[in-house]
Parts: C-alpha cells; sequence; structure tokens
C-alpha cells in the first residue's frame, strides 16, 4: 500500500515519460558550501546512526546515547537574502492586502499549467498575472524536453524548483521551505491526485484531447479553495509528511461505541456504504470499511486524505451528495460521496452557530450513484442510535471542548512538540496510517514559527529517509530548538525540545514520551477500525429509506 | 406525477401528504444556496461553493395538502455539469437561478432551461425562472422587465428575490407549491391519460427511493 510508503520513495511511475528520457537535474547555482551530501544543511551540530542492515530491529527504547563523531558545520545565514531567482509572482505579494500572505507568497509557490503553457492553479494570487511566468516555465520544460531529456528539479541557494509532468499536466513548486525535492514532488502528486478527485483522469484527458489549447480553469472553477486548503494543511501538519491521518483523541469506551454503531448502520444499509467515516475538523474519529475494501487494503491513506480534504472540515448546511474519484482505487472511476453533519438539531440548540465547534461529518462512499437516500438513512439510523445512547452529545461535547491535547500532557517539560506515527498494531489499523501529535502551543502560536517548525521535521525527515543514507536516528540542533528523528519497524517519531536538551537527555525524553503514547494509544488512535459485510440486498419493495 | 407519501384519508382527516423534488439550477455563485438556506433555516450567512449537490427538506402545512419539498441544491460550478442530469431527474419542479447583477448568469439559465425541455414534456415539470440578488439594485445588469419577459413567452414561474434581505423567497416557493397542487387537482379531474396519478401509493414511496 502506497500509504506505508516513506514519503522520500521515489514517485511512482504512473507518469508518462518518454521511456528513455535521461533526467537531468541542474544545479543552478553552485552552493557555497562545498558539503559532500546533497542537501544543504543549515543545522548546527548533527549526529546520526546508520540504519542497521536487516532493517533495524530495536526492540526496546533502549539506545546508548553514545557519541558519534558528528561533523560539525558552520551555521550559514539562516535567512539569505540573495534573491537570485525573484519571480514576478512574489512582486504580487505588495499588491495582496494580508501581509501575511505576501509573506507565504514568497515561501512557496504551486502552479499547475496545461502543455499548452495556460495557467490552471497558481497557489497565492491571480494565476492570469502569472502568465508569463508559466509561459517561461513551459517554455523551459519543452525546451529541455526537445533534447529528449526531463526536467526534474533546480536547485539553487535558497530556491528549489520541482517539475513534474502528469499526463497533461505540468505542477511546478517553487520552495524556500526546507522540504527536499522528493518530498516537494510528493506535495504535488498531491495536488494533481486532489485535482482527479474531482475530474478523473479520464474527464481531463477528454477536455484536452478535444481542445489542446482548452482553459482548464473552467472545470477547476471553485476547486482552488480545496487546493489551498490541502497545501495549508500541509505547511503545517504531518498528514501529507506522513502519510497517515491524524486522529482524533476520544476515550476508548466511546470511540468503540461510536464505531460499533458505524459499522452496524453502514452495513445494514442497501446498498451499503462501500466506506463509512466520521471526522472533525478535518481529523479522523473513527473509520469503516467493507469488509472486501478492507481485505484487499485497497483504500489507501493518500485517497482517505483527498476525501477529508474534500469533505472533512464540514460541508455546510444540508446533505451533500457529490461524485469524487479516488485516484489511487481507480484514477478514472467515480464513487459518490454522501457527507452531512451529524446531529444538526443539537447543534442549533447549542445555540453559538458554530458549526465549526462540535460540529462531527459523517462521510460514506457509495460505488451507486442513486444511492442517496440509502446514505441518507443510513444517517439517520446512526443519527437515532447514537442520540437514544446519549453518544452524540458525548461525542459532541468531546469535540467542542477541544479534543486535541498540549505537549505537556505526556509530562516532560523538555517536550514542545512531536510526531508519532506507529508502524504496528492490530491489522485492520495497519490499514489505516494515523499519526498523532500535539496541538501547537508556544513558541509555535504564529504561522511563522509553525512553518519553522515544520521545515525542521521536514528536513530530518527527509534525512532519515535518504535513499543514500538511511538513518535510525538523527539528532539535530537548530538554532532555537533541538530535535530528535527516531525511527524504527515499530514507529516513527519526531520530538521537538528546547534548545538545551543534550542527546541523551533527549532520548530520555522520548522514551517517556513513547510509554506515554503506548499507555494512551486507545485513546489516541483508533486501534481497531471495524470492517463489516454489506447486508444481502433485501427482498424488493424494501424501502431504503427508514 | 407526485409521489403521495400516505393514503389521503390516512392520518388528519383528507389533508393528503405530497412529496416533491425541487431542483435548484444555476450559474456558480447566483444565491443557488443562499436561497435553500434562507428557505429550510430562514437565515444567511456567507457559503462556500456548493460540492456537487446539498439536499434540504422542508414541510408546507397548507390548507388543503402537506407539502414535503425535497430540495436539491446543485452546484453551479461547471465540473458538476456533467452530472447534473443525476439530480435533476425524476424532479418535479425547478429553480432556474440567475444573479439579476450579472447578464451572463441569465443567458447561462436559458441554456438550463434548453436542457430541461429535452429531458421533460410541458406538464411534468414546473419551472420558474428566478432572478436573485435583488438587493444589489445599483448593480442591475437585468432589468426586471427582461426577465419578466423570457418567463412568459416561456411559460415560466418569475419572480426576483434576495437571499441576503429575505425577499419574495418564501413566495417563491409557495407559488411553486400551488402550482403544483393546481396541477394535482387537474390530473385528479380529468381521468389519468398519463397513467401515474396519485393513486398507485404501492409503488410511488419507492420511487424516491431511487431517484
Ligand atoms: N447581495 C446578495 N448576495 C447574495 C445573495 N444571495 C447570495 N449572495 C452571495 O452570493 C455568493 C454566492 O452564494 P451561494 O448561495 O453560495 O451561490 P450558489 O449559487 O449556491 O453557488 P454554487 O454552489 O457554486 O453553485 C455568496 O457570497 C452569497 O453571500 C443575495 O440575495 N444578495
Ligand atoms: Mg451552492
Amino acid at each position: 500500500m502506497m500509504a506505508a510508503t516513506p514519503s522520500s520513495s521515489p514517485p511512482r511511475s504512473g507518469t508518462p515519460q518518454p521511456p528513455d528520457a535521461a533526467e537531468t537535474e541542474l544545479a543552478v547555482m553552485a552552493v557555497a558550501a562545498s558539503t559532500s551530501s546533497p542537501e544543504c544543511r543549515q543545522g548546527g551540530e548533527e549526529e546520526e546512526e546508520e540504519e542497521e542492515a536487516a532493517g533495524g530491529v530495536v526492540a526496546a527504547p533502549t539506545l546508548s546515547p553514545e557519541c558519534q563523531h558528528g561533523g560539525e558545520e558552520e551555521v550559514t545565514a539562516a535567512v539569505t537574502t540573495a534573491a537570485a531567482m525573484t519571480l514576478p509572482g512574489c512582486r504580487r505579494g505588495a499588491e495582496e492586502d494580508v501581509t501575511a500572505a505576501g509573506w507565504r507568497c514568497r515561501r512557496k509557490h504551486v502552479f499547475v499549467l496545461s502543455e499548452a503553457g495556460k495557467p490552471i492553479y497558481s497557489r497565492h494570487g491571480n494565476e492570469e498575472a502569472l502568465a508569463a511566468t508559466m509561459g517561461v516555465m513551459m517554455a523551459l520544460v519543452s525546451f529541455i524536453q526537445s533534447g529528449g531529456n526531463a526536467i526534474r528539479a533546480i536547485c539553487s541557494e535558497d530556491r528549489t524548483l520541482v517539475f513534474e509532468q502528469r499526463g497533461p499536466l505540468l505542477l511546478v513548486s517553487v520552495s524556500r521551505t526546507r522540504q527536499s525535492a522528493a518530498q516537494l514532488r510528493r506535495e504535488l502528486a498531491f495536488v494533481h491526485e486532489q485535482i482527479l478527485s474531482l475530474l478523473t483522469r479520464g474527464g481531463i484527458a477528454r477536455v484536452f484531447a478535444r481542445r489542446r489549447g482548452y482553459d482548464l480553469r473552467r472545470l477547476l472553477a471553485g476547486a482552488e479553495a480545496v487546493l489551498d486548503r490541502l497545501l495549508s494543511g500541509a505547511a503545517a501538519d504531518g498528514r501529507l509528511l506522513l502519510g497517515a491521518a491524524r486522529c482524533l483523541p476520544l476515550p476508548a469506551p466511546l470511540r468503540r461505541a461510536v464505531s460499533g454503531a458505524l459499522r452496524r448502520a453502514a452495513a445494514a444499509a442497501v446498498p451499503a456504504p462501500a466506506l463509512a467515516l466520521l471526522a472533525a475538523g478535518g481529523r479522523l474519529v473513527t473509520a469503516a470499511r467493507q469488509r472486501a475494501l478492507a481485505e484487499g487494503g485497497q483504500l489507501c491513506a493518500s485517497d482517505l486524505h483527498l476525501l477529508l480534504n474534500l469533505l472533512g472540515s464540514g460541508v455546510g448546511a444540508g446533505e451533500v451528495w457529490t461524485p469524487v474519484c479516488l485516484p489511487h482505487f481507480n484514477p478514472d472511476g467515480y464513487f459518490y460521496a454522501y457527507a452531512a453533519a451529524l446531529g444538526e438539531e443539537e447543534e442549533e440548540e447549542g445555540g453559538t452557530g458554530g458549526r465549526t465547534s462540535g460540529a462531527v461529518t459523517l462521510i460514506l462512499l457509495s460505488t451507486e450513484r442513486e444511492g442517496f437516500y440509502a446514505a441518507a438513512g443510513c444517517r439517520r439510523h446512526l443519527e437515532d442510535t447514537l442520540r437514544v445512547q446519549g453518544w452524540l452529545g458525548e461525542l459532541a461535547a468531546a469535540v467542542r471542548g477541544g479534543a486535541g491535547y498540549g505537549p505537556s500532557r505526556p509530562g516532560a517539560p523538555e517536550l514542545r512538540h512531536f510526531l508519532y506515527k506507529p508502524l504496528e498494531g492490530p491489522e485492520e489499523m495497519q490499514q489505516l496510517p494515523q499519526f498523532t501529535s500535539p496541538e501547537l502551543e508556544d513558541p509555535y502560536t504564529s504561522e511563522e514559527e509553525q512553518h519553522r517548525l515544520f521545515d525542521l521535521y521536514h528536513y530530518l525527515h527527509s534525512r532519515v529517509h535518504s535513499p543514500h543514507r538511511p538513518l535510525r536516528l538523527l539528532y539535530h540542533v537548530a538554532e532555537k530548538e533541538t530535535l530528535l528523528a527516531w525511527v524504527t519497524s515499530k514507529f516513527e517519531l519526531y520530538g521537538c525540545f528546547s534548545p538545551l536538551v543534550t542527546k541523551a537527555g533527549a532520548i530520555g525524553v522520548l522514551t517517556k514520551l513513547l510509554r506515554w503514547l503506548k499507555k494512551e494509544e486507545d485513546w489516541l488512535f483508533i486501534r481497531y477500525p471495524p470492517p463489516y459485510c454489506a447486508a444481502p440486498a433485501r427482498p424488493e419493495g424494501a424501502e431504503a429509506e427508514g | 406525477m407526485a409521489q403521495e407519501a400516505m393514503p389521503g384519508t390516512f392520518l388528519e382527516g383528507i389533508r393528503p401528504t405530497y412529496i416533491y423534488k425541487v431542483v435548484l439550477l444555476g450559474s456558480t455563485s447566483v444565491g443557488k444556496s443562499s436561497l435553500a438556506y434562507r428557505y429550510v433555516k430562514n437565515d444567511f450567512k456567507e457559503s462556500l461553493p456548493t460540492v456537487g449537490c446539498s439536499f434540504f427538506t422542508q414541510t408546507l402545512n397548507l390548507e388543503v395538502a402537506t407539502v414535503k419539498f425535497e430540495i436539491w441544491d446543485t452546484a453551479g460550478q461547471e465540473k458538476y455539469h456533467s452530472v447534473c442530469h443525476l439530480y435533476y431527474r425524476g424532479a418535479h419542479a425547478a429553480l432556474l437561478v440567475y444573479d439579476i447583477a450579472n447578464k451572463e448568469t441569465l443567458n447561462r439559465a436559458k441554456l438550463w432551461l434548453r436542457d430541461l425541455e429535452k429531458e421533460f414534456l410541458p406538464d411534468e415539470i414546473v419551472i420558474a425562472l428566478v432572478g436573485n440578488k435583488m438587493d444589489l439594485a445599483a448593480e442591475r445588469e437585468v432589468a426586471t422587465e427582461e426577465g419578466e419577459e423570457f418567463a412568459r413567452t416561456k411559460g415560466l414561474l418569475f419572480m426576483e428575490t434576495s437571499a441576503k434581505s429575505n425577499h419574495q423567497v418564501n413566495d417563491i416557493f409557495m407559488a411553486i407549491a400551488q402550482e403544483l397542487l393546481q396541477r394535482e387537482r387537474q390530473k385528479a379531474s380529468a381521468p389519468s391519460l398519463h397513467g401515474r396519478s396519485t393513486v398507485d401509493l404501492g409503488e410511488s414511496r419507492a420511487r424516491t427511493g431511487c431517484c
């Protein structure tokens, strides 16, 4: 399953490229410091432990904090002012009202253009105004293609440009973050897949076959918001980085009860949905899958992520029924997705009108285009059960009460933040990759600081998953904090500490954290996402609606 | 053509219950969702573009009948056009919504009408032309008369509304209900030629289950 693959793995081979095309990596600017490693290191001290040949069979978290000779490096200036490749797009930042948006503008751009060089999407500002820039990019790409090569990435001192050709679309990322080219490429793949989720591969191919110069923006109108949400989610959240869903912590008995009710409601519906999810604020509460789908393990985390990004943060009033494509499952086919808030009435009585506050969204995935009434019936059935048992109120209260937790919760004061993805557990759980992390608290309350933190996470992630030299443990002293990445066959963990912590201290804290995570696993994770069998078709004449 | 949920004489004396499927069609951001929200919740708030289609229900207790509207608020964005027939199939009424401050949206509404005319016979569906955002008087691009005249030539109901200031939103749905009930009465008095009167109850509700 794609989901379990670390994101530094090479892009999947769905990209039609000339088979014999040599890939050119251009280094436009010579990096001043002659580091031997391909990455530009900016950190201070680093210590690393290489992956053991057998895939790191670390049984207990008792690694000796044995010191290795981590090469000390000069700290290159954190802010490189050289604007070697100022894009016209960046100047638009000045025209934008929101200064924060202007700042982000300089941080990362994502563009989508058609083969004919027509702008389709730009993360920041009006893609129309960027037509010239995109034209240049397209010219660059086709110039290199004409030589039988494919351009993949351009690295300069302070920017990375990544090009990803997918079918008739060219996706470009211009980044000043510390994401590696592989991570940026994966992000572009997500953007592409989200576009597919709306239009399907065949749908896109058809419009371009009819007219090569077709303006795909006509079809993507309104989808900018969905793509923006995807990318802004990537900026300060581990979802895309870890390829896992973020879970909503919930008392185990409540989660079990709700999961059971969801499974029963889904199994009783005719036709039964292929997948049933509960989400709140984009975080997963529970999921149930038809057994066939669960066993095939075919529903992967990235498809789930696209679905949650599209519908999981609330869908406004009413019950939504929409075609949606899950590109990993089938890039050419549509599912039909039902989405509605649970407990509308309770919500209204709450008075504050805070649709975001206690709102839990039910998402059902059906293969039947006529499945709406069955799905609506399933929702009513579930809602009734949850209401009668009092679980609906408990669930809403849990969500409203801020279902997250602070970094101090595990009881280690040096710990500022962490990302934890378990790699083992019940089989059902492994098929639904999940991660947990505390809420971002001081000093990571501003967007700028959050981006800085996630830059560091991205950097550590790319180092430990480096295809040339994978690491098991990486201790990294940054300017304002110290980080430790730790990857075993059982988990992947990134911890962020106050700057003065030693390597031994950091390992001690993470050991404590691991104990806490183990103790709380039923609260933190969906450990037993329930599979179900679809009910046999009921005798005809049975009403689809309850 | 309506689906009668219960025998007319079953519950509250002689008042029958009719279930009607109503579909909202029109360009993106003309205010379809806002109209539905105003009608169902009597409120107005900023909304995001609809994904696919949103479903609402609203029950009207009229003197002669109870009318339950199943409202399908479709997405105006072009990417959903190819699936729109999915939503308007089997509809009893359609609201073609345009924005009085955007002439192009009226042209688009006319195209929707063409689609509907291909799908339905004239007496199969009640169609209303709705000019929304009437509160934007200063930015008006479509004169009231223009909409009115077009509706008249095509035999459509017509109203200008504002979801924002709650102008004529109830009225347009009420007019549709009245028109549907009127047709119901005509059909009842003239022996059914179309075969599908409100008598065949056995089948009627199940049909809802698939459309
Ligand atoms: N001034 C004014 N604005 C309105 C009115 N109705 C809707 N709007 C605004 O118009 C915009 C679009 O409204 P929606 O109801 O989302 O439009 P829609 O037709 O559902 O759009 P799609 O779902 O994309 O098809 C929103 O910003 C609304 O606030 C109105 O009566 N007057
Ligand atoms: Mg809408």
